[in-house]
């Protein structure tokens, strides 16, 4: 089974990056994107039996910094 | 003064700080990021800056999970000291040794120059070769500096004097131009500059001494 991860800065952190997409956008001429937000997205390929929450302690402790991300899991 | 020096893949201070520590008169022994165990009688561990792991997933991230950083965060619960440079300040942010985390830049940039640093406080056993206010010329090189906590983090900082060092011109958007910070018992400190880069006349600049020269006083072998 699979489990997909979605890693995202919390609001109100900076996000650099995000921001640099932004004006390259602006620059390009692609009008009205008014904001960017850069995340990441981790895929595990797990053994069968693996729950939601097993995946939720690996982002608490690892996948995700929750000083200053935000995460989702998605099971498949 | 017994140091030990973290070397994980992709350190590379680490034998400018092991030199910084033994120009000081301390005995330093360096530890394999796969070791468990810090060496016997060990008063302070130094986490080294450079590239662990690549940086990988996040800077910090995977070193702050090695089996050497559950020892490491166990000596420092014990009431032992702690520094970390750079790379070192962002591992134990990611332990939770010390609290925040550090951004990319605001800028983007990679920076390498030589920054102001005015000691923000005088009472820790790192700063107090230093005079509070002095400014000093300390090295900086890094990518994701920008010092960030949620406003309540820094009030404790700023209410529990936990601040150690501040930029005098802000290179990366740290809040509160944040450039290196003490843990609760003030035996643990981070910083993004390297004072180990400013260490003998040779690097051009020698302000980093006082700091290890304090250490190595307050630590003395009795």
């Amino acid at each position: 089974m699979k489990a997909r991860v979605h890693v995202m800065l919390k609001t109100g952190v900076l996000d650099p990056q995000g921001e640099a997409v932004r004006h390259a956008l602006g620059a390009m001429g692609f009008d009205g994107v008014q904001g960017v937000r850069q995340g990441k997205v981790i895929e595990l390929d797990l053994a069968e039996g693996a729950t939601q929450a097993d995946v939720e302690q690996m982002c608490e402790k690892l996948l995700a910094n929750t000083v200053i991300e935000s995460y989702t899991v998605e099971m498949a | 003064m017994r140091a030990a020096v973290v070397v994980f893949p992709g350190s590379n201070c680490d034998r400018d700080l092991a030199v910084a520590f033994e120009q000081a008169g301390a005995e330093v022994t360096m530890v394999w990021h796969k070791d468990s165990e810090l060496p016997e009688g060990i008063d302070i561990v130094g986490i080294p800056g450079g590239f662990s792991y690549g940086d990988y997933l996040r800077c910090g991230a995977i070193a702050a999970n090695s089996p050497i950083c559950k020892s490491v965060a166990a000596h420092a619960a014990r009431g032992g000291y702690v520094m970390g440079v750079c790379n070192g300040f962002q591992v134990l942010t990611e332990t939770g040794m010390l609290p925040g985390a550090l951004l990319r830049n605001a800028g983007l940039k990679y920076i390498c120059k030589t920054v102001g640093l005015k000691v923000a406080t005088q009472a820790s056993d790192f700063t107090a070769g230093y005079a509070k206010g002095d400014v000093i010329d300390i090295p900086i090189a890094h990518h994701d500096g920008n010092y960030f906590a949620d406003a309540e983090t820094i009030a404790a900082l700023k209410g529990e004097d936990r601040i150690a060092f501040s930029y005098t011109d802000n290179p990366n958007g740290a809040i509160a131009d944040i450039a290196g910070i003490l843990s609760e018992n003030r035996r643990v400190l981070g910083m993004m500059p390297h004072p180990e880069r400013a260490a003998d006349a040779g690097h051009g600049g020698t302000d980093g001494v006082a700091l290890f020269r304090a250490l190595a006083g307050a630590l003395a072998t009795a």
